[in-house]
């Protein structure tokens, strides 16, 4: 394997437990406590609510894999879910408001990338600073609004099917096969786990770890970009408060999922199984009544935990 | 991780030192906004303006102090603005189900400091990454307030528990008296005392600070509760000054904070910076905001405007650091 010459790389089969665990406990704690969960209805609601988190969770472990972090994601997925409602409401294009969508998107990850990697400021404040400048933008161009009215070419993506599998599990899956190759069986993917791992070996190299930095950045934009798309589907219109927050259930995932934040080794399947690890948490405590305050919580438990362990497995 | 390199113990730092240049320049920016703003708009100058601008920065100073020190040690606290939210509201029912201002002001103070305590000891005995676990703080925080609010609003408080935010005492706020009593002592805590400047060498080099002796574990646990019982200062001045309590009113308040302390002259990297220039980081922020809010822009473009500041202040920071080498 190419990247086992870069970078030692633990064997995954090692983590399975963690977040395996994490999710098969989670799927019986809520069998038994929560009526309704098990239902096939219910649990392909789980699928497709889980679907605009992976978006951008599975971006995020690239991320996360170069030592980095982007907080602005959840506010830049809100500034583009209103791009998308705002130009396919004027346009009646749906391709044009994904286009506005990735290229607003993009510019935000460029410029989160060109902070991070050219300028030298730590990432999270780097995209903490972003992270406001989205929100403000969202409030601008909407000024404070909801955005309705959008066109069925739009808000049908949430709801279509094809082959009897939603739309938007295709594109989650469609996702995870991109992501899956790019990291695992290209060069680029390779360098990234050199970017975490070892930035000095990629100097060697011959090659720029500023503008690999940059280009992470910028995929975890564009996918914020489509992401935006899913969103204004779901939502049918776009909210200036719509994406605030989910950054941290992708954080969330990434972290139950495995992917450490010190030490450049990350990995996908965890990512997708904390992506349905959070998503059946908010959903169970959801169908025990228990109001979306205490989701926020104790998602942010889950994290702390994740982390506490990842401490202790690091040290060991 | 970083390409600055730091003094080996960072030396003490005295007011008149290097320090003092810095402070000197961004109060000349303060006055130059506050030239600008007098030209711009003229109600800028008026007395009840310039009350309201001091009493506006007052309530950004006493969360950006705390977290001052916590930035000091190369640390960061994004949970203050939640920590805010949930002190207030749970002060306010105190106030509300006691009748006693004195037992709400304490357990405000008390909740801060305890979620300021625990941000302490998960980056200490658990060793996570204090950006990270503060920010999943922020959210555990934010979880608790609005469940205990369930969309509640507190509202109506003793009247001379509200003098504490919108009093007035020889023609000045009475939140402006206690900005000068917190920016003393944390001037005075942080320069003239062993543990501030053992704070300072912590932020400076931490194997250093530890290898001469200093207990880092128990600095830091002291940083994160002090940053928390500030939070908890914070929102009784907010409680008393605007009555009310509700779940939201934290999530507009870290970013200014973190603004403040960076503006301020606060290194990221820890080491560098003073109390003093974050009352300064305070008072420009305040300044453009208000400015801001006289020549009539929509406060939409605040979280923008505090979006770009935040970064430019970080920016101008690495150049100037990067020239003194």
């Amino acid at each position: 394997m190419r990247e086992a010459a870069i970078v030692a790389q633990p064997n995954p089969l090692q983590r399975i437990p963690g977040v395996a665990m994490v999710l098969v406990l989670l799927i019986a704690l809520f069998s038994v406590i929560a009526p309704g969960f098990l239902s096939v209805a219910n649990l392909s609601n789980v699928l497709v609510q889980s679907t605009i988190l992976t978006m951008l969770a599975l971006p995020m472990t690239l991320i996360i894999m170069t030592e980095g972090l982007d907080l602005s994601m959840g506010a830049v997925l809100t500034l583009t879910s209103l791009c998308v409602a705002i130009v396919s409401l004027a346009t009646k294009s749906m391709l044009l408001g994904l286009g506005a969508g990735l290229l607003v998107g993009t510019a935000f990850g460029l410029a989160n990338g060109w902070l991070v990697a050219i300028v030298g400021i730590p990432p999270f404040v780097a995209t903490l600073g972003t992270l406001g400048m989205a929100q403000g933008l969202s409030l601008i161009v909407s000024d404070g609004q909801s955005v309705v009215g959008i066109p069925h070419s739009v808000r049908d993506i949430y709801s279509a099917t094809l082959l009897r599998v939603p739309v938007p599990i295709v594109m989650a899956l469609v996702t995870y096969a991109v992501f899956h190759v790019l990291l695992y069986h290209t060069r680029f993917g390779t360098y990234i786990f050199a970017l975490g791992g070892n930035r000095e070996a990629l100097r060697y190299a011959g090659l720029s770890p500023n503008r690999l930095l940059i280009a992470v950045y910028a995929i975890g934009g564009a996918m914020a970009g489509i992401a935006g798309l899913l969103m204004t589907a779901r939502m049918n219109s776009g909210h200036p408060t719509a994406g605030l927050g989910l950054e941290f259930d992708a954080i969330a995932a990434v972290a139950v999922g495995g992917t450490s934040f010190e030490r450049g080794n990350g990995w996908l399947l965890g990512t997708l199984l904390g992506v349905l690890s959070v998503g059946v948490l908010r959903n169970g405590l959801n169908l025990i009544s228990l109001p979306s305050s205490v989701q926020v919580a104790s998602v942010g438990v889950l994290v702390i935990v994740a982390l506490f362990l990842d401490g202790l497995r690091s040290r060991a | 991780m970083t390409d600055i390199t730091k003094d080996a113990i960072a030396p003490p730092r005295s007011f008149l030192s290097q320090d003092a240049i810095q402070v000197f320049y961004r109060l000349l920016a303060a006055l130059l906004i506050c030239a600008v703003l007098a030209v711009l708009s003229d109600s800028f100058l008026s007395l009840g303006n310039i009350l309201n601008v001091l009493r506006q920065a007052s309530l950004t100073f006493f969360i950006a102090s705390g977290l001052t020190l916590v930035v000091l040690t190369a640390g960061l606290d994004l949970s203050v603005g939640a920590n805010v939210a949930l002190s207030a509201c749970i002060a306010g029912t105190v106030i509300h189900t006691t009748g006693s201002p004195a037992l709400g002001i304490l357990t405000g103070l008390a909740c801060g400091g305890i979620v300021g305590l625990l941000n302490g000891i998960m980056v200490t005995a658990l060793r996570i990454p204090s950006f990270i676990a503060t920010y999943g703080m922020l959210w555990v925080l934010n979880g608790l307030t609005y469940w205990y609010m369930a969309g509640e609003t507190l509202h109506g408080f003793p009247a001379g528990f509200r003098q504490i935010g919108s009093g007035y005492l020889f023609g000045l706020p009475i939140p402006v008296y206690l900005l000068l009593v917190f920016l003393g002592i944390g001037t005075f805590f942080a320069q003239r005392t062993v543990w501030g400047q053992e704070i300072y060498a912590i932020g400076a080099n931490p194997v250093a600070a530890r290898l001469s002796g200093i207990p880092v574990a128990r600095r830091l646990l002291l940083v994160y509760a002090v940053s928390g019982t500030m939070a908890g200062l914070a929102s009784i001045i907010f409680l008393s000054r605007l009555n009310s309590a509700e779940a939201d009113i934290g999530e507009s308040l870290t970013l200014p904070a973190i603004a403040a302390v960076l503006i301020g002259g606060t290194s990221l990297f820890g080491g560098v910076g003073t109390v003093f220039g974050t009352f300064i980081g305070a008072l420009i922020l305040t300044l453009v905001l208000n400015g801001m809010n006289l020549l009539s822009v929509s406060a939409n473009w605040q979280p923008l405007v505090t979006g770009v500041i935040v970064i430019l202040a970080v920016w101008l920071d690495m150049k100037t650091r990067r020239r003194a080498q």
